[in-house]
Order: C-alpha cells, then sequence, then structure tokens
C-alpha cells in the first residue's frame, strides 16, 4: 500500500471563454487527460499528462496552456526537485526508473563552449551562391592495398544521416519518413536492431541495416537490401545495456519485420553472445564482409565511454570500415534512468580523442569516423567534423523534425505525436509523405548552413574540414580540456 | 613575448616567380632576382627566398646541406649527428655579401654528403628516406638547427628582407642553374625568422607559396600520420610534404597528384580514376588561396587553388617558361614573348625539362578546369 506525495508534474489550463467544446483534445490524447461530462463540461486529470504539448497545439482556439505544475518543492541546493520525485515514484512502485530520449542533465556541452573561425583579410571568405561548395562524403576504408581495388565506399552528398531507431521502437511511418527523406537527399537511414519491413526494401540503396545482439531480423535478404552492413555493440543512452522491447509493441507486422512470435518482449542481450573480445568482434566483421561478398563496408557502432580511443583503435583494427561513436547525449526509446543520465562520456571529447589515437596510430584511413549522439544543429555537425568526424548520426534531431516534442515517454509506447508507437491508430497521424518532406527539409537547411558557414571559413570542400583543429577555439575550457580536444583558446 | 615561427602559425601573403630554361641550359640569378624585385610591393621585407637547380655540378652526386644555425651549440649539435650517419666531403660557410639592410643572420653552412653505407644499410631505408629522416630529426630535435634544403645539385637561399637584397646578400648572380624560383614574403605578423621564408624544400621539391592554405590542420595530421615532422608550422612545409608524400612515397604521377591537390570537383569530374584518388586522399585537398610553384631536379609546375583566388600568370620564349604572381615581373625580363596566359583555377602550368618530358605525365588541361 503507498499513498500520494506528488502533484501533478504539469498543469493544464483551459482558458473556458476560448474553449469550443469541440473535443479535439480528448480525441488526442492517449494519456485520457482530456474528458467531457454528460453536461457538456471538461474536465481535465492533470497526474495523467506527460507534458507532450499535442493537445495545445492542435486545439483549434488555442484554448490549452500547459505548464509545469507551479507548486514547487522548498528550495534546496543539493536534493533537487528530480531527486525528490524520483525517490517517491522508487517508493511507490519499487522498481528500476525508465525513461526515453537523450541525457538531459547539466553535464558541460562542449559544443557550447566552441567557435569556428572566419577569414578576413589574409585569405578570402568564399561565397556559396556564387562558387561550389562540396559536402560530398565518402565512408568506408580509404586504405587501398591493391592499386586500383578500392573497398566498398558509401556516398552521401550531405554528411549527416538518420540514426538507428528500430521498427517498434518507432512507428512504420517514421521509418518511411527517413527512408524517403534520406533517398531525397542522398544520404542514409538505418534500421536500428529490429529488421527491415518489406515495405521499406525499395530504399536498400539508402539505408544502413543493423546487427545487434538480439540478431532480430538478420538474414541473406536483409543484409541483401542495404548499402551498409552496422553492428551494434552500444549505444550511448545506455553503454553496457541491452533492450527490450515490452511485448505490447509486438504487434504482428513487428513480430514479422523482427522474426518473433507476435506479443513476445523482444530482449537485446547487453553483449553480444558471440562477442566475449575484440577478437571475436573481427569475426563478426569478417563474417558479414563474407556475406555481403566484400561488396558493403561494415560498420560498428560503440557507446563514447572511457577509454573510447584504445576500443575505437581496436575495432579499426578487428576490419570494421566505419566506425560510429556514441556520446552520452545519445537518445533510446527507452533505458534505465540512472544509466542514462550518469553513463559514458561527451560525444566531443570522444571524438577529439579516437580521431587523434587513430592518426597516431596511422591507421585513420583505414576507417570513417560518424560521430552520434546529441546532434542538435547545423553548428554542432560542422563541430565534429573539424573535431574529426567523416560525418555525423541524427535521431532526436530528425524526430523533432517528424513533430517530437521531447517528453521523454518514448517507452510507454503511447507517443501522441505517432512517432515511438505500434499503435495503429497513433501512428496513423504522422504521414510519411509530409514526416519526408519535413525531414528532407531539415537536412536540406542544415546543408546550406554548413556551406555557408565553410564559405566564411574559406574552405570549399568538406574534406579540408575534417580535423581541421585549427578552425576552432574554445572559450571558457580549462587547458586540460582544450588539451583533450586539441584545440586553442579563444585569443590564442 | 612574441613567439617565434614555428611554434605559432603565419598566414601571409606574397609574391612568386619561376624561371625555367627547358633545354637545361644554366644562367645566373640576375634575371630571377630582377623579375622577384619588379614585384617589390607584394612583400614587407620579413621574407624573400629562392631555389635553384643545376648549381652544384660539381657535387652532383652528393646531397648538398643548407643548414642555418642560431649558434655554434646547434651547429655542434647537428655536426655530431651529421658526421655519425655521413661521410661528408665538403663543409664550409655559404659564401655571403654583408648588406645593411640584411641583419640578425643565423650562421649559415653548406655541406656535401653522402649516407655512410654501414648506416644507410642497417637503416634499410633508401637514401631518400635516409636523408628525409636526418632531415626531419634536425629540424625536430635540435634546437636551434634548420635545414632550409637538403637536395642534390639545387639549393634553397633564403632568409628575412626582401628578396632582391636576400639574392645580393647570397651573391646569385654567382651562381648558374637552368630553374630558378622565387619568393617575395608579406607575413601578417611575425618577429621574422630565417627559416621560416620561402622556398620551403625537401630533397629535390621546393615549393614557393602565395596565399593560406585553409585546409592546413587537415593536411598536417594526416602527414603526420606517415612520419612527416611540421615542425614550422607554415603552409609551404605541407605543400612540400604533400608532393614528397604523393609522388615520391606514393608513386603517383604529376597528373595524378594534381588531382588530389586541386582536385576536380565532384561534379566535373570525368574519370573513376580521379574519383577514387579524390576519396583516398581527401585529406590533402590543398583548400584555400593559394598559387604556388613546385620545382624538382626534372621542372616546375605551377598551380591555383580550384577556384583561383590568388594570382599567377604564364608566359614562353623559346626554351623559357616563365611564371610569376603578375605579368610585370615576366616582362621586366623577357619584355617580348611568345605566348602569356592566365591559367584558370586548378589548371597547372608544367614545365619540364626536354629530356624528362617521358618521365611524368603531362597533364590533360581540358578535364581539369571545373
Amino acid at each position: 500500500m503507498t499513498m500520494k506525495m506528488l502533484t501533478p508534474a504539469f498543469a493544464v489550463q483551459r482558458d473556458t471563454e476560448r474553449c469550443i467544446g469541440c473535443g479535439v483534445c480528448i480525441n488526442q490524447c492517449i494519456n485520457e487527460v482530456h474528458h467531457m461530462d454528460e453536461d457538456g463540461w471538461m474536465w481535465v486529470d492533470e497526474d495523467r499528462c506527460v507534458g507532450c504539448q499535442r493537445c495545445g497545439v492542435l486545439c483549434p482556439t488555442h484554448a490549452l496552456s500547459i505548464t509545469e505544475f507551479p507548486m514547487q518543492f522548498r528550495g534546496n541546493q543539493y536534493w533537487s526537485p528530480s531527486h525528490i520525485r524520483e525517490i517517491y515514484a522508487q517508493a511507490q512502485t519499487g522498481g528500476v526508473l525508465l525513461t526515453g530520449m537523450g541525457n538531459p542533465r547539466r553535464y558541460r556541452c562542449y559544443f557550447d563552449h566552441l567557435l569556428l573561425n572566419a577569414s578576413q583579410v589574409t585569405n578570402p571568405s568564399i561565397d556559396p551562391l556564387r562558387e561550389p561548395m562540396e559536402l560530398t562524403t565518402y565512408l568506408g576504408n580509404k586504405d587501398v592495398e591493391v592499386p586500383d581495388r578500392e573497398k566498398p565506399q558509401l556516398k552521401l552528398k550531405v554528411p549527416v544521416m538518420f540514426a538507428a531507431m528500430s521498427y517498434g521502437a518507432v512507428s512504420l511511418n517514421v521509418q518511411n519518413s527517413l527512408a524517403m527523406a534520406a533517398r531525397e537527399a542522398g544520404t542514409m537511414w538505418n534500421t536500428g536492431e529490429g529488421g527491415l519491413h518489406a515495405d521499406l526494401r525499395e530504399f536498400a540503396p539508402h539505408t544502413i541495416v543493423q546487427v545487434a545482439s538480439g540478431r532480430f531480423g538478420v538474414n541473406p535478404d536483409y543484409l541483401g537490401a542495404a548499402a551498409a552492413v552496422e553492428i551494434k555493440i552500444g549505444q550511448g543512452a545506455k553503454p553496457g545495456i541491452g533492450g527490450h522491447l515490452p511485448g505490447e509493441k509486438v504487434t504482428p507486422d513487428v513480430a514479422r519485420t523482427r522474426m518473433i512470435p507476435t506479443w513476445s518482449d523482444a530482449i537485446s542481450p547487453a553483449p553480444h553472445h558471440d562477442i566475449y573480445s575484440i577478437e571475436d568482434l573481427a569475426q563478426l566483421v569478417e563474417t558479414l564482409k563474407v556475406a555481403t561478398r566484400y561488396t558493403k563496408p561494415i560498420s560498428v557502432k560503440v557507446a563514447a565511454v572511457h577509454n573510447i580511443a584504445a576500443i575505437a583503435s581496436g575495432i579499426v583494427r578487428a576490419g570494421a570500415d566505419i566506425v560510429v561513436i556514441d556520446g552520452f547525449r545519445g537518445a533510446t526509446g527507452a533505458a534505465p534512468l540512472r544509466i542514462r543520465d550518469n553513463t559514458g562520456i561527451p560525444i566531443e571529447v570522444a571524438l577529439a580523442q579516437v580521431h587523434q589515437r587513430l592518426l597516431d596510430e596511422g591507421i585513420r584511413q583505414r576507417a570513417s569516423l560518424v560521430a552520434s549522439g546529441g546532434i542538435r544543429s547545423s553548428a554542432d555537425v560542422i563541430k565534429a567534423i573539424i573535431l574529426g568526424a567523416d560525418a555525423v548520426y541524427i535521431g532526436t534531431a530528425a524526430l523533432i523534425a517528424l513533430g517530437c516534442h521531447m517528453c521523454q515517454c518514448c517507452f510507454t509506447g503511447r507517443c501522441n505525436w505517432g512517432i515511438a508507437t505500434t499503435d495503429a491508430r497513433l501512428s496513423k497521424r504522422l504521414n510519411p509523405r509530409l514526416g519526408a518532406e519535413m525531414a528532407a527539409n531539415l537536412l536540406q537547411a542544415w546543408a546550406h548552413e554548413i556551406k555557408e558557414m565553410m564559405g566564411g571559413m574559406g574552405i570549399n570542400s568538406v574534406d579540408s574540414l575534417r580535423g581541421n583543429r585549427l578552425m576552432l577555439r574554445g572559450v571558457g575550457l580549462e587547458r586540460h580540456e582544450l588539451e583533450l580536444l586539441g584545440v586553442l583558446a579563444a585569443g590564442e | 613575448m612574441l613567439r617565434r615561427e614555428g611554434e605559432i602559425r603565419i598566414p601571409s601573403g606574397c609574391a612568386i616567380a619561376g624561371i625555367i630554361n627547358r633545354q637545361g641550359e644554366r644562367f645566373d640569378g640576375s634575371a630571377i632576382i630582377a623579375s622577384i624585385a619588379n614585384m617589390h610591393q607584394r612583400s614587407n621585407g620579413l621574407g624573400g627566398g629562392f631555389a635553384a637547380y643545376g648549381i652544384y655540378q660539381e657535387y652532383k652526386d652528393y646531397f648538398a646541406l643548407h643548414i642555418y644555425y642560431d649558434d655554434e651549440t646547434a651547429r655542434q649539435l647537428t655536426e655530431n649527428y651529421l658526421n655519425q650517419n655521413f661521410r661528408i666531403v665538403v663543409n664550409e660557410m655559404l659564401p655571403l655579401r654583408p648588406l645593411r639592410r640584411i641583419v640578425d643572420a643565423p650562421l649559415i653552412w653548406r655541406y656535401f654528403v653522402t649516407p655512410r653505407e654501414e648506416k644507410l644499410m642497417v637503416s634499410h631505408l633508401s637514401e631518400d628516406d635516409f636523408i628525409f629522416k636526418a632531415v626531419m630529426w634536425i629540424n625536430d630535435c635540435v634546437r636551434g638547427a634548420f635545414v632550409a634544403s637538403s637536395g642534390k645539385n639545387m639549393g634553397a637561399f633564403k632568409g628575412v628582407g626582401y628578396p632582391e637584397d636576400i639574392g645580393e646578400f647570397f651573391r646569385l648572380e654567382e651562381y648558374h642553374a637552368y630553374l630558378w624560383t622565387a619568393h617575395g614574403r608579406f607575413p601578417t605578423n611575425t618577429p621574422g625568422w630565417w627559416g621560416g621564408a620561402h622556398p620551403f624544400t625537401l630533397l629535390n621539391w621546393s615549393v614557393v607559396h602565395n596565399g593560406e592554405i585553409s585546409s592546413y590542420s587537415t593536411n598536417r595530421r594526416f602527414l603526420e600520420m606517415y612520419g612527416y615532422r611540421c615542425s614550422l608550422q607554415t603552409d609551404t612545409e605541407v605543400i612540400a610534404y604533400t608532393f614528397d608524400f604523393l609522388m615520391r612515397k606514393q608513386q603517383l604521377t604529376l597528373e595524378e597528384t594534381l588531382d588530389v591537390i586541386a582536385a576536380p570537383f565532384w561534379t566535373t569530374i570525368q574519370k573513376e580514376a580521379q574519383a577514387r584518388l579524390r576519396r583516398q586522399y581527401g585529406a590533402l585537398l590543398l583548400n584555400g588561396p593559394f598559387s604556388i610553384i613546385v620545382a624538382t631536379d626534372h621542372g616546375l609546375v605551377a598551380v591555383n587553388d580550384r577556384i583561383k583566388l590568388r594570382p599567377l600568370v604564364a608566359a614562353t620564349r623559346g626554351s623559357y617558361l616563365y611564371v610569376a604572381s603578375e605579368e610585370s615581373a615576366i616582362r621586366v625580363v623577357a619584355p617580348v614573348v611568345e605566348k602569356v596566359w592566365t591559367p584558370g583555377g586548378g589548371e597547372p602550368v608544367v614545365g619540364l625539362l626536354k629530356d624528362k618530358e617521358g618521365l611524368i605525365a603531362m597533364p590533360d588541361q581540358q578535364s581539369r578546369s571545373a
């Protein structure tokens, strides 16, 4: 038996003069926050509100506003409201706290402490409207051992790809939107670990398929229907932790795609049970190369953890053509809150260190580097490239483009925006054609912005930006942080 | 306190000029001095220099080392190292003409050397790589020593001052070369260091360069992966190493090398081989505004960045090929020329000795212009 200790997290306020009682809010809220009684009065159950803002956005008269609940805990610099709330929740349930999306806590964000260079007098800046500005990027092993025998390369017209989000974690309409946008923009989308739905096979030249510890949906056809294959070892939101798609999300369609029984839990073990060390990874990389007849780059994705530089070096030596580093801001459909908020390291530092380590070891040519986890804007993209990335993955930013409002409740399956759900009624809320347009627009906008910034620096090819650390200066960073990032301080 | 060049990176503007007699006939340094002097206002007195090929006929089988020393200690350390690794046949101060306008000159020594057989054998290196390693070691490890040039039958003469004064200081009218290049420097901020002047050289490569390489840090990190030590932090050094890496170590042709450093745009690439090179050596694309003259004992190639952000003019007269930042610098020494033209972005001007033409595939000019 438990007792109530908390106010709702959100206050739902209705301007009764504006409300016309149309019932859109009732219809839209899967959490059943709103209801109308027999007399036509509107009521709210704020305890159920997750702050997704769907009702407020769709209300035709803007009668609704959702704010944080005004009552505050007594001020305490040490025991924050979230600590107190989380303890209450655990006292009620006795369970591990679950959450969705990326780490929201106040850790230092290095991207926000890095500034870009621009040309003045000694060299001319380049106007991207008048001169060609190249973003084309190839991912893969660039080390040509046998003359004229190039290893398989992945062509990207813009160095931004859509990160792995599995069918089941997100709706098919989300995947369909991203696949269409990837084709439109000349980049890649990633199936995640949930297999490839038959409807999306046509996007094969723009698809990266994932092989994760659950091996869901992996078969020769699956490997064949892709431009590259990615081995997922870990992800930034939950390093060291496997995955768990609850049975209620495993609809017949999801089950078919994953090749598992309907309505059964889909468990991805924490490690691959055939990879207990780096030499085992080398075997899986080789197996996938053989299975794809050496025609596709093999990628390996790991979370950014403390010893990431050595790990990445091992991965390259194990034969990976692409190494994906997922920073601690990386998002997820579901993760234990403590893991998400307390594990891993920032992508900026990880990237700088991995790039430098691969150079120092003379093996940077043997693999491309992809940065992932918390890329919020084109500025983050360009900074990541300068720190050493060949390209980046975006997950959260792509979902926001499709309407996500960051309520962090992806794990419930009750996503009012029709994104992190397999519920047929909710999924329909995202029209894939509109979704594709918005996601492609985002890439186009970022590409324009990257070109503007490159032109300002006097650089007309993204090739010349990669690892070009002189184009960055740090502000408000300690000396050792600057050294780890390999950048000078502003003014130096 | 101002830090010395080599500890910081200093952008600079410049004038460049080059003259080759493609028959291999040698001529003294007065023409190249006159040419570069005519662009006096393109430099600011903080750097000038020359590279000359064919000047040491008598010792053409020995590596000619021009080394600058800050002090005697640096010289002793370096000479100990040289003695251990090389047979030194000549060890002398470079003949100089003291000038009031040239101050703070380092100790400048010239050595003609050949690697000691036994050292070369145990090193498992080619002769060139042996020299390469020695140059890298001296520049990197001996404080106050700097190798200005290290090729055979060639030398670099450079320092702080206007180029015409530097030419006079080094008595260039007494040298005879079939190929000269020259540089006048306009650094934006430097106390002026003799080692920082152009040309920059390595083995038989020399580079004079006008412009700023915006891709410097990318290029540098890539080259460091292959053992190059970029001790000067100048863009020019990176260009010299890039040519050495691509042509000597990777055995690329001149045409292929140009396809890397001034790569055609993806939209204009016609041959799959060009695309492959771009993918493989994207990190060696030289980005930003530049015009450069790269020379070896075979001849010279002058090229602009691919969107031509710096000036470059070329002209021919008989067996002479002239290149310079400005046409005036050519007309002052060759008032009447047969052909004068302004090459487009990324479009090379190649001047090889007649007997070396077969050695390097000539670039196909059409396919290169963007």
